[in-house]
C-alpha cells in the first residue's frame, strides 16, 4: 500500500516536473517575410538570412541602436597611425556551438574563408585586407592593402560572423545545411519554406542575457497573413508589418508595435551611360531629370502608397546616420517642370520605368506615372518578376527603374557600389570624377569630420546630377504580441534576442 | 452577351477614367460618387471593372483562338495520317498535358515577358493539347466512314479531304470545347495577372485588380469582391453557353 | 491484364522523356540568369561566375541535360540552387502537405459531387435538379483563388472562426492542422465537386434507363435498393475514373490555393522555384508531377477496367 502510494507520489512529482519544465520552456516564434537562402554567412545573399544569423552567429563587432559600433566577439580594436593595421583583442572563454574554442586562429580562418571561398559574397566587403596575423591566442592583426574605413562596419555584418572552423572544414559546401556559429542559439532543424528552428546554446558566453529556450523562424510572405497569425497567437513577433495594417496593430491591446527608420532606400535609378538604352532625354539631360523630380511629390507617394508611415527623403543615407545631409525636399512644381522640359527643347518625354511586380513597387510606380504625366512625361511601366529584371539592369537594358537597397551601417555601403565609376551595382554607369574621388577619400579615412566633409560633397553632387532619384526610406515595423518583453528595434532591421523574454 | 456589350461599351459606360487617380480618396468604401468604391491609389473600381472586362474578353477569346489554331491542325494531322507522325504528336501532347497547366503558363509567360498579349499566348499554347487530343479522337472516329473512303476513291487530295470532308464533321464538338475553354482561359488570365504576369499597370484586368486587392482584404474588401464577381458571372455565362451549344448541336448528349 | 499495364508503362516512358526535354528547354527560354538571380542584392560578378562554375551552368545545355538525366535515372534529382537542399528531400518534405490538401479536397468533392449528382439524377427536371446544376456550374466557374480570399475575409477576418492561413504539421497538432486545411480543401474541392456532380448525374441518368435497373425493378426490389445498389454502383464507374484523372489536376490546382493560403506545399515550391530560377527544383518537381499524372491516368484506365464487369469478361 505504502509502496504504491510512494510510486504514485513519484509519478505525480514526475508529471509535475514535466509540467513545470513545459511551462518554463520558452519558444519564441517569429514570422519572416521570406524564406532565407543559404545559412552560411559567407554565402548568404538575402536580407532575411541576416535576421536568422543574428540569432545564431555572433560577430566580431556589433551595431548599436545609434549605428555606433560596439564590442561583441572583439572586445577592443585600434588602428595604427597610417590606418593600415587593425589590431583586435578577442573575447576569452568563448566557444563555438560544437565545442571548438573561439580564438585568433578561428578569426584568421574565418576572414580567409570570406576572402577565398569562390562563391563568397563577402569578398568585396573586406577585399582591403591583405593578410591576417595571429599575434597570440586572443589578439589578431589585420593588415590592409590601403586604408579602408568601411571595414569595421563590414566586420559588424556577415563578414564579421564567426563560424566554427571545425564544422566548416567537415561540411564543406554543405555547411549551410548544418551551420555552427558561436551565437546565443544553435541550429536545430530547417524545413524549407516552413520553418527554421534554433535551440538555446547552453555554453553561450553571454548566457545571462538569454531568456528563451528556442526560437522558430517561419517564412510567411503575405503581410496580412503574418498579422493574422500574430493576432491568433501563433506568432510572437512579425517582421515587416505592412503599413496598411499598422492602425490595426496600434488599435489591438494584445499587440505592440515597434519601429525604426531603416538604413536602406528606394529610388529611381536612371540609365545615364549604359548602352543604347541610355540614349534618351532622361538619361542625357540633367534638366529633364530635374523636371522629373519636380513633378514628383514624395509625401504624396508616402501618404498614398504607405499610409504616411515611411520616411520621404531625397538622400541615400538614413536620417539616423551621422552622415545624413539636411537638404529640404523639393516642393512639387509642375509648371517649373514643364518649363525645364521646354528649355530642353521638348514638351513630352517618353520613359520606360521598370518595376518589380510586387504590390508596393507597383503602387509607387503608378503614383509616379500619374504625377509626372501632368508635367509631360509619358511613363510606360514595365513590371516583371525580379529575376528577369536583374538581367535587364545588369546588361543596361533599361531607361529607369525603381530599385531598393536594404542598406548598410557604413555610408560607403549605400553609395560606392552604386555611384562610383567602377561600382559593381552601378547599373546606369553614372560616372562623375569629382564624386568618385570624394567617395575614395571617405573610404580611406577613419576620421569622422573628414568623412563627413567628403560625404557632404557627395550628397550635393547627387542633388545636382540625379543619377538616382531617392524617394524614401522604408521604416521597419515589427508587430509584437504583448507577451514579448525586452525587444529593442535597431535601424539595421535585425531582431536581436538578448534580453527578449516571454510571459 | 451583356458581358460583351459591357466590354465594348466600357469607354462610354465608365463614370471615371480607369487610370485617373484621386489622391484624396484612397480605398474609399462604395458611395454615391464611386459606386463600387476606390482602390489603393484612388481609382474608381467600377470604371476599372468595366475596362477590365475588355481585357478578360480579349484574353479569353484570343487565347482560345491560339489554342485552336495550334491544336486542331496537329490533331487533324495525327488523326488522319497516323503512323510515326501520330506517335510523335501524341507523345508531345501527352507530355504537355502531364505538366501542370498553370506551371506551363507561368513559365511561358515569364519567358515572353509579362504583358496581356504574352499571357494570352502562354495560355493558348498551354491549352492547345486539349484541342489536339479532341480533334484526333474525332478524326479517328470518322476516318473510316464511307464518305471519306468515297472521296479518296475519286482521287481527292489529302488536303481536300481534310478541309472539305473531315473538318466540317468534327467541328461541332470543337466549338463546344472552345466555348468551355474560353471560360477556363478567362480564369487562367486572371490567375496569371494574379501572379503579376498578365495585364500591366495602370491598365486594369480583373486578375490584376484581385492581385492588388488581396493586400487590402481587411481594409478594403470591395476591391476584391467586385472583380471576383465579374469573373464568376462571365465564366458562368460561357459555361452555360458551352453546355447549351453542346445540347443543341449534339443530340446524343442531350439530357 | 499484365500485358496491358506493361504496354501502358512502355508508352509512358517516351512521354516522360519528352517532359524532361521540355522542362530542360525551359531553361533556355526563361529570361534571367539563374546565377544572377541567386547572387543576391550585391550581385558581385565574381560570385556570379563562381555560382556558374559550381552548378556547371557554363556547360552547354545538352551536356547539362545529359548529366541531369543520368543522375535522375539513378534517383538523384540534384540540389536546390538556392539553399542546397537535395531536390528529392524537398519533394519528400512538401509532398505530404499537398497530398493531404488534395485528398481532403477530393473527399469533399466526392461527397458533395456524388450526393448532388445522385439527387439531381433521381429527381431529374425538378427544382432540386436545377438547383444542383446551378451550384455545380458555379463551382466550376468560380476562380478558386478569389473564393479563397472571400472565405478568408468572411470566416477568418469577419467571424474569426478559422485561422486565415499558414500550416501546422499534423504531427505537431492534428486539430490545428485540420483547422488550417479545411478552408483550402473546400476551395480546391469546389471546382471538382462541380465536375463530379455533372458526371454522376449523367452516369446515373443513363444507368437508370439501363436494362439491369429495369430488371431489378421488375424483380420488385425497393426503389432505394435499386437506386443505390444497382444504378449507383454502375454509375460510379465513370465517376471514379474521372476522379482519378482529376486527382492529377489537383496537384496543379493546388498551386494558386497554396499561394493564397500560404501553405508550404508543392505549388509554392514550384512557383518560388520558377521565380528564383532554381532550375534543379523546377525540373525535379515537374518530372515528379508528370510521373504522378501519367500514373494516375494509368490507374484510371485500370479502375475503369476492373470496375466494369462487361469489360472484364
Amino acid at each position: 500500500m505504502s509502496l504504491s502510494f510512494k510510486r504514485c507520489g513519484l509519478i505525480l512529482a514526475g508529471t509535475a516536473a514535466l509540467f513545470t519544465k513545459v511551462a518554463i520552456a520558452q519558444t519564441l516564434t517569429i514570422g519572416l517575410a521570406e524564406d532565407p537562402d543559404m545559412l552560411d554567412p559567407d554565402r548568404g545573399r538575402s536580407y532575411v538570412g541576416r535576421v536568422v544569423f543574428t540569432g545564431m552567429c555572433d560577430k566580431l563587432i556589433d551595431v548599436g541602436a545609434k549605428l555606433d559600433l560596439v564590442p561583441q566577439l572583439a572586445t577592443q580594436w585600434s588602428w595604427n597611425d597610417d590606418q593600415t593595421v587593425l589590431t583586435m583583442n578577442l573575447r576569452q572563454g568563448v566557444q563555438f556551438q560544437d565545442g571548438t574554442p573561439f580564438d585568433a586562429d578561428a578569426v584568421k580562418y574565418n576572414l580567409e574563408r570570406s576572402l577565398n571561398l569562390p562563391d563568397s559574397n563577402r569578398k568585396n566587403e573586406i577585399s582591403a585586407i591583405d593578410h591576417i596575423e595571429v599575434v597570440d591566442a586572443h589578439t589578431v592583426k589585420l593588415y590592409l592593402k590601403s586604408p579602408f574605413a568601411p571595414l569595421l562596419a563590414a566586420l559588424s555584418d556577415r563578414a564579421g560572423m564567426m563560424i566554427s572552423p571545425t564544422a566548416a572544414e567537415k561540411e564543406g559546401a554543405d555547411f549551410s545545411r548544418h551551420p555552427v556559429c558561436s551565437g546565443p542559439f544553435e541550429f536545430d532543424q530547417r524545413v524549407a519554406q516552413d520553418k527554421i528552428v534554433l535551440k538555446q546554446f547552453p555554453e553561450y558566453w553571454n548566457k545571462d542575457a538569454i531568456h528563451l529556450d528556442e526560437v522558430v523562424y517561419r517564412p510567411i510572405p503575405d503581410a496580412t497573413v503574418r498579422l493574422a497569425n500574430l493576432q491568433a497567437g501563433q506568432l510572437d513577433i512579425i517582421d515587416r508589418a505592412a503599413t496598411a495594417d499598422l492602425e490595426r496593430i496600434r488599435g489591438d491591446s494584445d499587440l505592440k508595435l515597434e519601429s525604426a527608420v531603416s538604413l536602406g532606400y528606394s529610388g529611381i535609378t536612371i540609365n545615364i551611360d549604359h548602352g543604347p538604352q541610355a540614349d534618351n532625354l532622361l538619361g542625357q539631360d540633367p534638366r529633364v531629370r530635374e523636371a522629373f523630380e519636380l513633378a514628383i511629390d514624395r509625401s504624396i507617394i508616402n501618404q498614398v502608397a504607405f499610409d504616411g508611415e515611411f520616411t520621404p527623403d531625397n538622400q541615400p543615407l538614413s536620417p539616423d546616420s551621422p552622415y545624413h545631409l539636411d537638404r529640404p525636399l523639393p516642393a512639387r512644381d509642375v509648371e517649373h517642370a514643364k518649363a525645364l522640359l521646354k528649355e530642353a527643347g521638348v514638351d513630352h518625354v517618353d520613359v520606360e520605368l521598370m518595376v518589380t511586380n510586387n504590390p508596393d513597387s507597383m503602387r509607387v510606380a503608378q503614383i509616379i506615372q500619374s504625377m509626372v504625366g501632368e508635367a509631360g512625361f509619358n511613363v510606360k511601366i514595365t513590371a516583371s518578376e525580379f529575376a528577369s529584371m536583374l538581367d535587364r539592369y545588369s546588361s543596361g537594358d533599361f531607361q529607369a527603374g525603381l530599385l531598393s537597397w536594404s542598406g548598410r551601417a557604413d555610408p560607403d555601403g549605400n553609395l560606392y557600389a552604386f555611384l562610383a565609376c567602377d561600382g559593381t551595382l552601378n547599373d546606369g554607369k553614372y560616372c562623375n570624377s569629382d564624386l568618385d574621388s570624394q567617395l575614395k577619400v571617405a573610404r580611406r579615412s577613419n576620421d569622422m569630420a573628414e568623412r563627413q566633409k567628403a560625404y557632404t560633397a557627395v550628397g550635393d553632387i547627387l542633388l545636382e546630377d540625379r543619377p538616382i532619384l531617392y524617394l524614401y526610406h522604408p521604416n521597419w515595423f515589427w508587430g509584437l504580441s504583448s507577451r514579448v518583453h525586452g525587444f529593442k528595434p535597431y535601424p539595421d532591421g535585425m531582431i536581436r534576442l538578448e534580453d527578449v523574454s516571454l510571459d | 452577351m451583356l458581358f460583351i456589350a459591357v466590354a465594348l461599351l466600357a469607354p462610354w459606360l465608365a463614370p471615371f477614367d480607369p487610370a485617373a487617380n484621386d489622391w484624396t480618396s484612397i480605398r474609399q468604401a462604395p458611395s454615391a460618387v464611386h459606386w463600387l468604391g476606390t482602390d489603393d491609389v484612388g481609382r474608381d473600381v467600377l470604371s476599372r471593372l468595366l475596362f477590365g472586362a475588355r481585357a478578360s474578353l480579349y484574353a479569353g477569346v484570343i487565347s482560345v483562338v491560339i489554342a485552336f489554331c495550334i491544336g486542331v491542325p496537329l490533331g487533324l494531322l495525327s488523326g488522319y495520317y497516323g503512323g510515326i507522325l501520330e506517335l510523335v504528336i501524341s507523345r508531345i501532347v501527352e507530355a504537355v498535358l502531364a505538366c501542370p497547366f498553370l506551371i506551363l503558363a507561368i513559365a511561358f509567360a515569364a519567358f515572353l515577358g509579362p504583358s496581356l498579349d504574352n499571357a494570352m499566348i502562354a495560355i493558348g499554347i498551354a491549352a492547345s493539347p486539349i484541342f489536339a487530343r479532341l480533334t484526333r479522337g474525332q478524326v479517328l472516329a470518322i476516318k473510316t466512314e464511307d464518305y471519306i473512303e468515297g472521296a479518296r476513291a475519286v482521287g481527292a487530295s489529302d488536303l481536300r479531304i481534310i478541309c472539305y470532308y473531315i473538318l466540317p464533321n468534327v467541328i461541332t464538338p470543337l466549338l463546344v470545347q472552345a466555348t468551355l475553354t474560353i471560360a477556363t482561359a478567362i480564369i487562367a488570365e486572371s490567375s496569371l495577372s494574379f501572379l503579376g504576369l498578365g495585364q500591366q499597370p495602370p491598365a486594369p484586368s480583373w486578375g490584376s485588380m484581385l492581385d492588388t486587392a488581396k493586400n487590402f482584404i481587411v481594409q478594403a474588401p470591395w476591391m476584391a469582391l467586385f472583380p471576383g464577381i465579374g469573373i464568376f458571372v462571365v465564366v458562368f455565362g460561357f459555361n452555360i453557353l458551352g453546355d447549351g451549344l453542346r445540347d443543341a448541336l449534339d443530340p446524343r448528349e442531350a439530357r | 491484364m499484365l500485358g496491358f499495364i506493361v504496354r501502358r508503362l512502355l508508352i509512358a516512358l517516351p512521354t516522360l522523356f519528352l517532359i524532361t526535354l521540355m522542362v530542360f528547354s525551359l531553361q533556355l527560354l526563361l529570361p534571367g540568369d539563374p546565377a544572377l538571380a541567386l547572387a543576391g542584392e550585391e550581385r558581385d560578378p565574381a560570385v556570379i561566375e563562381a555560382i556558374r562554375e559550381q552548378y556547371h551552368l557554363n556547360d552547354p545545355i545538352p551536356v547539362q541535360y545529359a548529366h541531369w538525366l543520368i543522375a535522375a535515372l539513378h534517383g538523384d534529382l540534384g540540389i536546390s540552387l538556392r539553399n542546397r537542399e537535395p531536390v528529392t528531400s524537398l519533394i519528400v518534405d512538401k509532398l505530404p502537405v499537398t497530398l493531404e490538401l488534395a485528398i481532403l479536397a477530393m473527399l469533399i468533392a466526392l461527397v458533395i459531387g456524388i450526393a448532388a449528382g445522385l439527387v439531381s439524377a433521381i429527381k431529374k427536371g425538378s427544382r432540386w435538379d436545377f438547383g444542383a446544376n446551378v451550384v455545380a456550374l458555379s463551382g466550376i466557374s468560380v476562380p478558386n483563388f478569389w473564393l479563397g480570399i472571400m472565405l478568408i475575409l468572411l470566416i477568418s477576418v469577419r467571424w474569426g472562426w478559422l485561422p486565415a492561413s499558414g500550416y501546422t504539421s499534423p504531427l505537431d497538432s492534428l486539430a490545428q492542422n485540420l483547422e488550417m486545411m479545411i478552408m483550402p480543401a473546400v476551395v480546391l474541392g469546389t471546382a471538382i465537386a462541380g465536375v463530379m456532380m455533372r458526371h454522376t448525374r449523367s452516369a446515373m441518368i443513363s444507368a437508370i434507363h439501363a436494362d439491369y435497373v429495369r430488371t431489378a425493378r421488375a424483380k420488385g426490389l425497393s426503389e432505394r435498393v435499386v437506386m443505390l445498389k444497382h444504378a449507383l454502383r454502375n454509375a460510379l464507374v465513370p465517376v471514379v475514373t474521372m476522379g482519378t484523372l482529376q486527382f492529377g489536376e489537383l496537384l496543379s490546382g493546388a498551386v494558386l490555393t497554396e499561394q493564397v493560403f500560404t501553405i508550404p506545399g508543392f505549388g509554392k515550391l514550384i512557383v518560388d522555384a520558377v521565380f528564383n530560377r532554381d532550375y534543379a527544383v523546377v525540373q525535379g518537381v515537374v518530372l515528379f508531377t508528370g510521373t504522378v499524372y501519367i500514373l494516375m491516368n494509368l490507374l484510371a484506365d485500370l479502375l475503369y477496367y476492373l470496375l466494369n464487369p462487361r469489360l472484364r469478361a
